[in-house]
């Protein structure tokens, strides 16, 4: 038994090498697929090689507006990185049968975002040569004190977590054995509080500054993680969605439906919330509503951000009151558009809606508006590329081990 | 402990033999399919790609040593270590700007405390704090910028909103005042909590300052500071060799490296060899006060005692070290 033990220890490597030659085979619009995909993160990749050699200078962003589609589009992967809970909380928390089984999907989107967000960071760093220095021992951590470095650490901690849930599942069953609960439901039970604390966190970074009254409230993380558990929920429904239509894998209906009622209470939350700030800036007015105001109305003659919160404002109403249609829990066209909407809204709602007019006006009340260059469009969509790409990799992986599964063990199949 | 069964109930010990005579890495010593062939092709093609798409990295290990890549925060640093880096960074400043520089560390006086007071009824928005920053500081000429910004403000307010930065009028206009805005050297400074590696800190004289060659470039600080204090090396620095000023400090006015960040530090190569700051020298209002906060007897605590003072944003509780002051 030790030897086996010891044996399938050694053999990990191995399990994984042949999981990636497995997650590589396909027919040829997988590999259309997968080659657009790479594609696209090769010119991202060139965009920020060109951005690092010659400086943050062919970003658009300036000394007012200091952080612009970088960090947006990172905030929201966080969300999207912590929506996956939504699929592990009834799973493991109400032992839903159904869950249990498609959970892993979840797990996969989260670690494939937690790598986004890690990306969107790196490409925003005008040093990433000095990344070593966020490393604790050999680098100099500002900690506990500092709310980015909680952010590396609780990002970092999660995605590990996550590689070692799954990792650890779909080797056992590679290897035909039960998994033993002790060596991975404590973890599961650690990612529940670790996602809630990774958006969490994420929320304080912003919140935690005095210096930007829009940012400055108490229910920005509240809000947070309500739009993240709209988003989360309606991109694994779009996945699942897609690998019934590319694999033919069907999951049971149950679990889409209850992530599409998760949806419903969150988002009805999420906007509860947002109209609580909302009547707070206006009613009050003063100082502290000037970024609302810019980013709905405008400010001084500059419209910048006004369609887009407008556009998120129209996808979140709609996409809401479609999840609210009683055809939404069935399978169908209206739950697929409600999921599309809520997620355009709400990546614009947390992202260039609420990480740009925190810099607008300045601390010093000058405008200076923002919209993102053409080297930060490229970036971002290289690393949604990649996210792609290995969310592609890691569900070829996870249907490769479930599919052998059912005709004898995997490793069989590759002894033969 | 029970025997382990597989799922199609083999002996488990004939299975673990035949996998350990299974390879550790299977896909080596399998036969090439054409798959396998164009999947290498593909891997091979992939990693070309990525490489090329990369290439324009090429020129940071042209730029940069292994010494400025390994070196270590201003504070784990001997003497000695300090002695090599100012040298390599003076011959790197002759090869970039063909300029003779001497690169001084000077350290906190004991005791002092440094304070800066503006003469809101004295400052006429003239600007000339601005160039004097400007070139005693080594700015990168591209953006002509300086760690000072003067609003331009309404009289009868002291809302921001109706403030301006940008005039280019003649100064100074009947129904305006005037307010330069630089770091404030709080004494609860935001941007210190912010920064996630130390890379910029408090010194004993009250003075904030950025270690340039720590910095990761993040801008959180910039996003922390209520007084837009802050600025980013968004390109190389570009400085004519005549224009360079060749007294620098290593945490002041040195020339910063791109993609770090840098704001005002009281001129500390200056005041902290009792010179004052070039932004007061070059005032010719004298709307500007600076001092020794400790000294009872400075020209800055004659103020505190004896004007209506007051500091920006006071709400916030950052405790700036810098005053404002009506004199009627």
């Amino acid at each position: 038994m030790a030897n086996s033990r010891t044996d399938a220890v050694r053999s990990y490597p191995g399990f994984l090498w042949w999981g990636l030659g497995q997650a590589t085979n396909g027919g040829l619009s997988f590999y259309v697929w997968m080659f657009v995909l790479t594609a696209i993160s090769l010119v991202g990749a060139n965009a920020w090689a060109h951005q690092v050699a010659e400086g943050m200078i062919l970003t658009n962003m300036t000394d007012h507006v200091s952080w612009g589609l970088y960090i947006a589009n990172f905030t929201f992967c966080v969300g999207l990185a912590a929506g996956g809970v939504m699929m592990v909380i009834p799973a493991y928390l109400y032992d839903d049968e159904d869950m249990h089984k498609v959970v892993i999907i979840g797990e996969a989107v989260a670690i494939a975002a937690i790598v986004m967000c890690t990306l969107s960071v790196m490409v925003d760093l005008g040093r990433p040569d000095r990344f070593w220095h966020l490393i604790p021992v050999i680098g100099r951590v500002n900690w506990p004190v500092s709310m980015l470095t909680w952010d590396v650490i609780v990002l970092n901690g999660y995605l590990l977590i996550n590689l070692h849930i799954v990792g650890y599942l779909l080797y056992m069953r590679y290897l035909g054995r039960k998994p033993n609960p002790r060596w991975y439901v404590p973890f599961v039970f650690l990612s529940i509080l670790w996602a809630i604390s990774i958006h969490t966190v994420t929320a304080f970074l912003y919140c935690g500054l005095g210096g930007r009254p829009f940012w400055n409230t108490a229910l920005l993380a509240p809000r947070f993680l309500a739009s993240a558990f709209v988003s989360g929920p309606a991109f694994i429904i779009l996945v699942m969605r897609i690998l019934r239509i590319t694999t033919g894998y069907s999951a049971p209906p149950g679990p889409a439906r209850t992530l599409i009622q998760i949806i419903r209470v969150s988002m009805t939350i999420n906007l509860i919330m947002l109209a609580s700030e909302l009547f707070t800036l206006f009613y009050t007015g003063g100082a502290h509503s000037a970024s609302a105001k810019y980013l709905f109305f405008g400010s001084h003659g500059h419209f910048g951000l006004v369609p887009w919160i407008w556009t998120a404002i129209v996808c979140n109403l709609v996409g809401t009151a479609l999840f609210f249609m009683p055809n939404a829990l069935e399978r169908g066209s209206i739950r697929i558009v409600a999921c599309v909407l809520c997620i355009v809204g709400i990546w614009i709602e947390k992202g260039m809606g609420l990480i740009i007019p925190g810099f607008i006006p300045s601390t010093l009340h000058e405008i200076v508006e923002y919209t993102p260059s053409l080297v930060e469009w490229k970036v971002t969509a290289g690393i949604w590329a990649f996210g792609f790409l290995l969310l592609t990799v890691l569900l070829k992986l996870i249907a490769t081990v479930f599919a052998s599964e059912k005709s004898g063990t995997a490793l069989e199949r590759v002894s033969e | 402990m029970t025997p382990h069964k597989t799922t199609n109930g083999q002996d488990p010990n004939e299975s673990a033999n035949r996998r350990s005579a299974e390879p550790l890495l299977p896909i080596l010593e399998a036969p090439s399919t054409r798959r396998t062939v164009l999947k290498t092709v593909g891997a091979a093609l992939g990693l070309a790609a990525f490489g090329e798409a990369l290439s324009p990295l090429m020129v940071v290990p042209e730029n940069m040593s292994i010494d400025e890549f390994l070196q270590q925060h201003y504070k784990e640093l001997s003497d000695d270590d300090k002695q090599r880096i100012f040298s390599r960074l003076e011959a790197e400043t002759k090869e970039r700007f063909g300029a003779e520089v001497k690169i001084v560390d000077p350290k906190p006086i004991p005791g002092v405390r440094f304070g800066y007071a503006i003469n809101v009824s004295k400052c006429n928005g003239n600007g000339k704090c601005m160039e004097a920053c400007n070139r005693e500081n080594n700015h990168h000429r591209g953006v002509d910028q300086s760690y000072i910004r003067v609003l331009e403000m309404s009289k009868g307010s002291m809302d921001m909103e109706h403030g301006s930065t940008t005039f280019d009028h003649t100064v100074p206009q009947d129904d305006k005042f005037y307010m330069p805005v630089q770091c404030q050297q709080c004494d609860n400074p935001p941007c210190v909590s912010a920064c996630p590696i130390e890379a910029t800190w408090k010194e004993d004289d009250g003075i904030v300052v950025v270690d340039y060659n720590w910095c990761i470039g993040c801008r959180y600080c910039e996003a922390a500071c209520p007084y837009h204090a802050r600025r980013f090396n968004w390109e190389p620095p570009e400085i004519p060799a005549g224009e360079v000023n060749p007294n620098q400090g290593y945490l002041s006015n040195r020339i910063r490296p791109q993609g770090a960040m840098e704001k005002c530090h009281f001129c500390l190569h200056r005041t902290r060899e009792g010179r004052a700051p070039a932004c007061q020298e070059a005032c010719p209002t004298g709307a500007r006060v600076f001092g020794d906060l400790n000294d009872p007897d400075s020209d800055i605590n004659y103020v505190l005692k004896n004007k209506r003072v007051f500091v920006l944003k006071e709400e916030l509780g950052t405790k700036p070290s810098f005053f404002y002051y009506f004199d009627s």
